[in-house]
């Protein structure tokens, strides 16, 4: 348990974007096996599967099985769609391994092509990364000119191209069927599923997504063999993972982990704990969507069963700490903000409910908040969730509930001394 | 400015519609190149990129009015997108803000009357670990404090 340097060792190589560099520290290894010993597509989702690798971009699917849900007797085009939107406030890792390591990423993309046999796939990345994609655009090139993509790559009969889209600004097409939708060319708006994108996805074709992290992953599997990579983990969570820390800590960065090394270890070994000497207050563990955690719970093992039994998820893995200094109340209404703005519209409860969360904590926030308020944000972020198309409707009302229910004394401070300030007695009718 | 590609900017332009197997999937890429090449998103460059790409205008408008980097309205020579998210929030996007409203004396979604600068706060930049963080342009500067971000500022041409 504790930190590993699989991913994150390419960071510390010096000029590791370049294919020299890579192939020179073990790069490229892994695919050229694959494609030139032949593997089936069963024998590479088995692997997988063995590994307990589980999707990095939020919802923890595992990989392996997700990749054996494509139908691959049909005539026509599969396509491998790579999820490097990164938009879920708090998250950074997948940025560093495009900017440090875009090798590992195309070979990830070579190996889970190969293993839906796929012959297009599609890197969408955020409109704002403009250095990240200029850094993946010279590694295709470099990948192509080595003939590592394009027709006959590692000299066999496959062909695989890999294209890189833009995205606009917009976080909703971070989720994978909006995302689909914006590559397309239209308006990022999710689709209810099922279809599943594994059986009906891009194009209307069958389509695996999967994060820039999972896929850097792949090649690793395939090197130190999946017993090892499942070793590393948890019963149910393989292997290790990219934690991404930001707020009040000494050391904000991206420390790669075990799964199942306690949070504790993460704040106050590798990000240098609190900075200043301040006391904790609060950690959002894996992205804004997940429900926040108080001080006393941090001693929780970051596997994604670990967090979901403490209510909350490992999400991306980007952690969010604040110290005793931090004003939960403007945190919160930052987080309703950020998610009505987000919100696509399509659904009622998610459009409607979000605008309304937002304001009613802008009159708390204010200062003309009531304590029934407090109430009624709960009431309506429960009514919004798993009644919407896509799962932001969750990662807004979550959020919402662990805030108020965790820090209950926070909030209801807030519109007491808001109630003082007015010169009226507490729980009025809402003004 | 004439609202029309130059024969290297329709090259690419072909060059994307091949890429995809549908024409509408080029849109996103047309419409950063037409930005690239006439400042902002006019009505007339969605009316010319909608010829270009024989989709109905109506189709251009609510694929560009959905996304925010794509610019209805000229932004000055710097655009600052000043990241508030909670990350930078409680690592002092706030205090950063206030300072930047009141020396180019313009308020979130302005620009200074030079056309030098507009001012925008953004969700999360994907840079938490340099909170606070804020992108000019193509580029993303982080750590900020206020004297960094004078320095950043009158560094500039
Ligand atoms: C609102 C929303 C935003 C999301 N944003 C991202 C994102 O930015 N990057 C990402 O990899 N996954 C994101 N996801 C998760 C994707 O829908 C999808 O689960 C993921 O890309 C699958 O890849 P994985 O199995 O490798 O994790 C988001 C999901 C939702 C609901
Ligand atoms: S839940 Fe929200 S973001 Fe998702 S489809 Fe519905 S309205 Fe759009
Ligand atoms: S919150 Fe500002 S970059 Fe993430």
């Amino acid at each position: 348990m504790g930190q590993v340097k699989l991913i994150s060792r390419f960071f510390e190589i010096e000029g590791c974007r370049l294919r020299r560099v890579y192939e020179e520290n073990g790069g490229y290894a892994a695919a050229r096996r694959v494609i030139t010993e032949n593997w089936t597509g069963e024998k590479i989702i088995e692997t997988l599967k063995k590994s307990n690798l589980r999707g990095l971009g939020g919802a923890g699917f595992p990989t392996g099985m997700k990749w054996g849900f494509v139908p691959r007797d049909q005539e026509g085009p599969r396509y491998l769609v790579v999820n490097a939107d990164e938009s879920e406030p708090g998250t950074f890792k997948d940025r560093h391994v495009m900017l440090h390591a875009p090798h590992l990423l195309i070979e990830g993309i070579i190996i889970a092509a190969a293993s839906i046999d796929a012959e297009e796939a599609f890197i969408y990345i955020r409109g704002e990364y403009w250095e990240p994609y200029r850094v993946m655009l010279e590694a295709l090139e470099e990948a192509r000119q080595a003939g590592y993509l394009g027709e006959n790559i590692f000299g066999s009969d496959r062909r695989l191209e890999v294209m890189i889209h833009r995205g606009a600004g917009a976080y909703i097409c971070g989720e994978e069927t909006a995302l689909l939708s914006s590559l397309e060319g239209y308006k990022g708006f999710p689709k209810l599923k099922p279809p599943f994108p594994a059986v009906k996805g891009l194009f209307s074709r069958p389509t695996v997504i999967n994060n820039v992290e999972t896929l850097s992953y792949v090649p690793i599997v395939i090197d130190k063999g999946p017993e090892y990579f499942a070793g590393l983990g948890t019963e149910r969570s393989g292997g290790a993972r990219l934690f991404g820390v930001s707020g009040h800590v000494e050391r904000p960065g991206v420390y790669e982990l075990t799964l199942g090394t306690p949070m504790r270890e993460l704040i106050y070994t590798h990000a240098g704990g609190v900075r200043n000497g301040a006391k904790l207050k609060a950690v959002i563990p894996g992205g804004t969507s997940c429900p926040v955690l108080r001080a006393d719970e941090i001693d929780v093992p970051l596997d994604f069963d670990s967090l979901a039994r403490l209510g909350s998820m490992l999400g991306s893995g980007g952690t969010i700490v604040m110290d005793e200094t931090t004003d939960l109340v403007e945190v919160l209404l930052r987080i309703c903000r950020f998610y009505s703005w987000e919100s696509c519209g399509q659904c009622t409860p998610c459009r409607e409910g979000t605008g309304w969360m937002t304001r009613i904590m802008e009159r708390v926030a204010g200062g003309q908040g009531n304590s029934r308020d407090l109430d009624d944000l709960v009431d309506i972020a429960q009514k919004i969730t798993g009644n919407t198309i896509c799962p932001l409707g969750d990662a807004a009302a979550l959020p919402v509930i662990s805030f108020i229910t965790k820090f209950r004394d926070e909030f209801e401070a807030r519109v007491a001394s808001a109630a003082a300030a007015a010169g009226r007695p507490q729980a009025t009718e809402r003004v | 400015m004439p609202v029309a590609f130059n024969d290297q900017q329709m090259k690419t332009v072909r060059h994307l519609l091949e890429h995809y197997p549908r024409k509408n999937a080029a849109l996103g890429d047309v419409l950063h190149l037409a930005q690239e090449a006439f400042g902002h998103l006019s009505p007339e460059v969605e009316e010319y990129v909608a010829g270009l790409m024989e989709l109905p205008v109506s189709y251009v408008h609510q694929v560009v009015s959905f996304y925010t980097l794509y610019l209805r309205k000229p932004v000055g020579k710097y655009h600052l997108m000043l990241c508030d998210n909670v990350s930078c929030m409680i690592c002092g996007a706030g205090e950063l803000l206030e300072h930047l409203r009141k020396k180019l004396g313009i308020e979130v979604g302005g620009t200074t009357a030079d056309g030098r600068f507009t001012l925008w706060t953004v969700e999360c930049l994907g840079a938490c670990e340099a909170a606070p963080v804020i992108m000019i342009n193509d580029k993303y500067y982080g750590s900020l404090t206020t004297r960094k971000l004078d320095e950043l500022l009158d560094g500039l041409e």
